[in-house]
């Protein structure tokens, strides 16, 4: 019985990692297209959205199957838990991706209101928390995922002062409020990817040790 | 006045550095617990860890077995049920025990549940009618064999035959249920139904049970006590055993991975 269990929570173990590759991987294509204004690039990680719901209704299907025919307790219940939670976050992230690409493919032919620094190297801070969780989740490593809910801050500070400059472009031009906008939410998407790669540290964290962590406590 | 101080206590027994040998093998080892009033405390682990030795201490039928020697002490309201003192029929009749297979008597319905009031001295018909009913009513038995009281007990079915040692359990008014495995030998439904008594008794009497189903445990009790090799290697809340269990063999055991 438990080779059995133990061969099914390997299996959803593998493809909450292969789910979280992609996502990396789908985060950097995100970024390359807006910065080089990559029309096909963003089309195909807007058409690509689909294969991440599937993956998350397929995990999530793995783990009831697990929970009723298994009956896991202790940390077998909290892993499966975590997982039910990691995949819900796991999905948002790639929704944002997909998010950003549409705003992406909004600004097409436009020249941007000015170069982008800030809010690549904002997209790189929330790539690396996105690698690093995935990490986390992979070594069961509690003080890195520590490090990822500190890390949360930096990008906070970054969207913070996205917004303060683009309020000052909006202030002065007027004409390029649509565009200002747009970039408004893509630094918002960008926050919430970060927020979603903090609750799934949070959550690896809670399957280890099986309390909960906050960080302002 | 004694009787006040008793009732306002939150456990019933208090366990001080209980150990018992089997001759020279020692079964149970240094145990520590209280068990408390009106909860449901479930006693898990693998075969031969002493969970039923230990509850079969708890009203001395252990002592039916010569061999048996045991040190420490068992508190049972505060007072040392090994202490000279207590008779051990008395403590019997308060400390109730329900065995894994059903044991009804071979005689009637109403002849199994009035056994013990009767054996007590109770003589008036209409009182052990009454005590009979209680006890079947109390049991979740009595709309099912009101009509046959009369009829022996044996043409029960499993399910039923266990409630009904269960209400005989209940005529003599203990306090404390013992249980033993006591739905190892029945079908899911007639289980369903004794752990739903179980729930009931709980507000009235107070349970421990000896269960090999962690399903069970986890389903009927407040505490858990986890015992391996005559040691009480756990003992919390149900849900923190089930959950996030803080000994290393506490969690290979519940999660399967020995036993």
């Amino acid at each position: 019985m438990r080779v059995m269990l133990d061969n099914e929570l390997k299996s959803i173990h593998v493809d909450i990692i292969k789910m979280g590759t992609l996502i990396e991987k789908t985060i950097d294509e995100t970024i390359n297209a807006l910065v080089d204004h990559d029309v096909e690039l963003a089309q195909r990680i807007v058409e690509g959205d689909d294969r991440f719901d599937r993956m998350e209704l397929e995990i999530e299907s793995k783990c009831i199957n697990v929970i009723a025919r298994r009956q896991p307790v202790a940390t077998d219940l909290r892993k499966l838990m975590s997982i039910l939670k990691i995949v819900t976050d796991l999905e948002r992230i790639a929704d944002h991706c997909q998010d950003i690409s549409k705003l992406t493919l909004d600004l097409a032919g436009k020249t941007y209101v000015k170069p982008l620094i800030d809010l690549p190297n904002m997209a790189k801070q929330v790539k690396n928390m996105v690698k690093m969780t995935i990490d986390c989740y992979i070594d069961e490593d509690v003080e890195k995922g520590k490090l990822i809910c500190a890390d949360d801050d930096i990008v906070d500070d970054y969207y913070d002062m996205i917004f303060a400059d683009l309020e000052n472009i909006m202030k002065e031009n007027p004409k390029e409020v649509r565009q200002c906008m747009d970039f408004m939410m893509i630094a918002k998407y960008f926050e919430r990817m970060a927020d979603h790669a903090t609750n799934i540290a949070e959550w690896v964290i809670y399957g280890v040790e099986g309390k909960h962590f906050d960080i302002n406590e | 006045m004694s009787k006040q101080i008793i009732t306002s206590e939150e456990y019933v027994y208090d366990v001080q550095g209980l150990n018992l040998w089997y001759g020279s093998d020692q079964a149970l080892n240094d145990i520590n617990m209280k068990i408390n009033k009106n909860e449901v405390t479930a006693i898990i682990g693998p075969s031969g860890c002493g969970k039923s030795t230990f509850i079969k201490t708890l009203n001395r039928m252990i002592e039916n077995i010569p061999i048996v020697k045991t040190s420490g002490e068992i508190l049972y309201h505060g007072k040392n049920i090994f202490d000279k003192s207590v008779r051990v029929e008395e403590l019997r009749t308060t400390v109730g025990m329900v065995f894994q297979k059903p044991n009804p008597f071979p005689k009637s319905i109403f002849e199994n549940v009035v056994y013990g009031p009767k054996i007590h001295g109770i003589k008036d018909k209409q009182v052990l009618m009454e005590i009979c009913e209680t006890s079947l009513k109390s049991a979740a038995l009595w709309t099912e064999v009101k009509d046959r009281l009369h009829d022996n007990a044996y043409g029960l079915s499993g399910g039923q035959q266990q409630r009904l040692c269960i209400a005989r359990c209940l005529a003599v008014q203990p306090d404390v249920i013992l249980m033993d495995e006591p739905t190892s030998a029945l079908d899911p439904i007639a289980t369903a139904k004794i752990e739903e008594l179980i729930n009931r008794l709980k507000s009235e009497y107070t349970i421990a049970i000896v269960t090999h189903s962690m399903q069970q445990a986890g389903r009927i009790s407040d505490k858990t006590a986890f015992f391996l090799m005559g040691e009480l290697i756990e003992y919390d809340g149900t849900e923190i055993i089930f959950s996030n269990p803080r000994d290393k063999r506490t969690e290979d055991y519940i999660t399967g991975r020995f036993g």
